[in-house]
């Protein structure tokens, strides 16, 4: 494994890793902060939070019909022998096998072969947050769902009521604020991945990093991780005081 | 006779007002980042998409390059599981004052510290040891040890707060020494949950592996890179395809020792 992974702590401490090493950490100090510079980068700290904004809007509106098709709670044919099992039995192991794909590649692998699709830009960040995120959402809002008590939900369908109807009245009640506050968290979540999705060209803090530390300048680079930091410390509390909101 | 009436519940100013902002967020999201999605989905677009998905099958299959993809898992599954290790290893070293064990100044110099390395990703962490060690697979191992040393070195500490102290106490008031008190009482607590805690950072770490490749970490990310750099579609599905059966193995692998640990830990 050693062998493998080439385990060689000394090249830590050759002279040319080292002279790279420590003129790089030396421009860390003082950090970068031209006008110009800071311009940049406010455009890119932007860019990068309307990339999860938007990426994980539209990984909701790939999730919301997903999760209502294969909650099991909300299905009729499952309450007793009726006609129509087995085909809404096919449907919805088929979305949950989508949900599954989705979510099985990382999104950053997504956001590399977007960016060979559509060319560099946060368009490629944005869709890859949506499918990988889709992917997830979905599956997690099924659970919550059905982790929830689903009598009133089976009484209203056995009462002859339709499927949204069943969702709004007998589900969503009981399950709502569970549910807000695990999309948030996933919002959280998109912050940080839209910034290392930058490292494949996705736009946003990622490629100012990325661009900044293939030219060695420390200055540049040392600025972006502050950036980033306070951003998702920002993150952190905005998320905090939006699920205390949706409470 | 009197008819009691129900009042319809008081509207949720508070919530319309954050829905409201949320709605505006989206909405001044998508308009800054002015992408045409109409562009995207014009005939044309689709069928370029269409196009360059096709060229993605067949994977390539030939001999030498599944040798090739073979060589990148296996050393993909070497950085996961040396990255971890040194990770398990440094964690539990901080853990210790990080739980407060040396007094108040070496806890919260510890805390800084694990905070410091998680709050840093592993792909940044990454870039950053391919400059002090050089393109290569040791990077990468040395990437994921730093961000994960920050993440099990917070949850051991957790661990250690939780566990009972009277068994530890016990052995010293009866005269054992401080550290065979802390290896024969309280470590033998804690073990099976830091053992699982690892575990369950190896699954994670294998799929992060799998992608440190991009930035010079070695592996199969790094063959994935370099095939799509140069428009290897077929080859690039190979590699996609090992990713996710290296992803399932482990996963199966990380569940059978789990569920060795005990019923609690599976």
């Amino acid at each position: 494994m050693l062998v493998l992974a080439e385990f060689k702590p000394w090249a830590l401490f050759t002279s040319g890793n080292l002279a790279v090493m420590g003129g790089f950490l030396a421009g860390f100090l003082p950090p970068d902060g031209s006008p110009a510079f800071l311009a940049l980068l406010a455009k890119a700290t932007l860019e990068t939070l309307a990339m999860a904004t938007a990426g994980t809007a539209l990984a909701f509106v790939i999730a919301v019909p997903l999760a209502f098709v294969t909650t099991r709670a909300l299905s009729v044919s499952r309450i007793g022998p009726g006609p129509g099992g087995v085909r809404a039995g096919v449907v919805r192991q088929a979305a949950r096998s989508l949900l599954m794909v989705l979510r099985a590649i990382p999104e950053i692998v997504w956001a590399l072969i977007f960016v060979r699709a559509l060319g560099l830009g946060p368009a490629a960040g944005v869709l890859a947050l949506a499918i990988t995120y889709g992917g997830m959402l979905g599956k997690v809002y099924a659970e919550i769902l059905e982790s929830t008590d689903t009598r009133p939900a089976r009484a209203l369908l056995e009462a002859g009521s339709g499927r949204i109807a069943a969702l709004c009245y007998g589900l969503l009640p009981n399950s709502a604020q569970e549910l807000a506050s695990y999309t948030v968290y996933r919002w959280e979540c998109a912050v940080r991945a839209s910034v290392v999705m930058g490292f494949v060209g996705a736009g946003g803090l990622g490629q100012l990093m990325d661009q900044s530390m293939k030219m060695l300048n420390g200055g540049e680079a040392s600025s972006i991780l502050l950036v980033f930091l306070a951003l998702v410390l920002l993150a952190d509390a905005l998320s905090n005081m939006l699920r205390r909101l949706l409470a | 006779m009197s008819t009691v009436m129900l009042q319809p519940p008081s509207p949720c100013w508070r919530c319309r007002v954050t829905a409201a902002l949320i709605l505006a967020a989206v909405v001044a999201s998508f308009a800054y980042l002015g992408i045409d999605f109409r562009a995207l989905f014009t005939g044309e677009s689709l069928r370029l998409m269409g196009q360059f998905v096709a060229e993605f099958f067949p994977p390539d299959v030939s001999p030498e390059f599944l040798a090739k993809a073979g060589w990148g898992a296996l050393q993909t599954l070497a950085v996961s599981a040396l990255g971890t290790l040194l990770a398990a290893a440094a964690g539990a070293v901080l853990a210790l004052p990080a739980s407060g064990r040396f007094g108040h100044i070496a806890q919260a110099t510890s805390r800084f510290a694990l905070n410091f390395l998680r709050s840093v990703p592993e792909l940044v962490w990454a870039a950053l040891m391919v400059l002090a060690a050089g393109i290569g697979p040791f990077a990468g191992a040395l990437a994921l040890a730093l961000h994960t040393t920050g993440v099990l070195g917070r949850l051991f500490a957790e661990g250690l707060e939780n566990a009972p102290r009277a068994p530890e106490d016990a052995l010293v008031l009866a005269g054992a020494r401080p550290v065979s008190a802390f290896v024969y009482a309280s470590l033998q607590i804690v073990l099976p949950q830091w053992v699982a805690y690892t575990l369950y950072r190896w699954e994670m770490n294998i799929r992060m592996a799998a992608v440190l490749g991009f930035v010079g970490g070695g592996g199969l990310g790094q063959l994935l890179y370099f095939h799509l750099s140069i428009f290897q579609q077929q080859q690039a599905m190979t590699v996609l395809i090992a990713m996710f059966g290296l992803v399932a193995l482990v996963d199966f692998l990380s569940g059978r020792l789990r569920r060795g640990l005990g019923s609690a830990y599976a």
